[in-house]
């Protein structure tokens, strides 16, 4: 009962969030969707470790390293943001179509 | 009740990001959709990572995204004119998604669903606590520390690259000498013996 919750709950989580991921034309909001994909993931991969018997797959652990990805590509993604912005003075995602411009 | 309170709490927040009109709403509705994993997390009985969750997902990374969005003039209504025209692609690969989600749930949890016949759900094994039973920060300590201590290496080198790199991507070329350098030399002149001086002084007088 629990297990079905959680895991319907993180798909629905995760394709929500690559359904914005894809359709935003916003930069920062296409950034936090794809911080809450990888949520979802994260709640995955930590109902399966402790609702089964996982003695050699560690979840858990597993998502500590995703959550670290998280805060690294978090930062990067920041500071990309920033200078998109410093740049071009607007956060569409559409907007460079060129390579050089 | 708990568990369904947070889900729909998480149903609804995660519907928002997208589909709010205000660029700081969509980075708001994320920290509800963290605050409800880490009670979910807590349902689950893994303390450890419901205690990171907030701590890394709220505190470190979503008030960085609350920094991005303050500094920026983003305006606030967005077209939505184009929303729709990536719903069939990713309706098909959601359907697909869903529909292999039902070699998993069973006809006893939810009754009216179409699914395999066969009556037996999952079951998952409790382990009775025998003499100690450990928490889960020593579970993870265990592992981490001892077996896999080149996993736990190798993403402390990622963390350092990334806050390196953040600086390094932004700081401004134009304004050099606004920011603060070393010298490598000068720093490696200094001497202690004419930076520090000794000097007796009187405490009641001085």
């Amino acid at each position: 009962m629990m297990l079905e919750h959680v895991l319907v709950l993180s798909a629905y989580l995760f394709f929500t969030d690559i359904y914005g991921l894809i359709t935003s034309r916003n930069m920062v909001r296409a950034l936090m969707c794809l911080e809450l994909i990888l949520n979802a993931v994260n709640i995955n991969f930590v109902t399966f470790y402790d609702l089964f018997d996982s003695r050699q797959l560690e979840g858990n652990i597993f998502s500590i390293f995703a959550i670290v990805i998280v805060a690294a590509e978090a930062s990067i993604g920041s500071a990309i943001v920033s200078l998109i912005y410093r740049k071009k003075k607007s956060t569409c995602i559409n907007q460079s179509t060129f390579l050089t411009k | 009740m708990i568990l369904s309170v947070l889900s729909s709490l998480v149903l609804v927040s995660g519907l928002m990001v997208v589909r709010a009109k205000n660029p700081v709403h969509s980075v708001l509705f994320p920290i509800l959709v963290f605050c409800d994993t880490s009670g979910l997390l807590l349902l689950l009985g893994l303390d450890f990572s419901a205690m990171i969750f907030p701590v890394v997902h709220i505190g470190a990374i979503a008030v960085s995204f609350l920094f991005v969005v303050m500094m920026f003039h983003i305006q606030i209504a967005e077209i939505h004119e184009e929303v729709l025209r990536y719903l069939p692609v990713s309706g098909i690969i959601g359907l697909i998604f869903w529909w292999e989600m039902f070699f998993i749930l069973d006809n006893e949890t939810i009754p009216l669903l179409p699914t395999q016949r066969n009556t037996t759900s999952l079951r998952y094994t409790v382990y009775a606590v025998k003499v100690r039973s450990w928490t889960n920060l020593e579970t993870l300590g265990n592992l981490l520390y001892t077996y896999y201590f080149v996993w736990f290496l190798v993403p402390s080198l990622i963390l350092l690259v990334a806050m390196i790199g953040a600086i390094v991507l932004t700081m401004h070329r134009t304004t050099h000498g606004a920011v603060k350098r070393q010298d490598v030399f000068r720093r490696n002149a200094i001497s202690f013996r004419r930076t520090i001086m000794r000097r007796t002084t009187d405490p009641i007088t001085r």
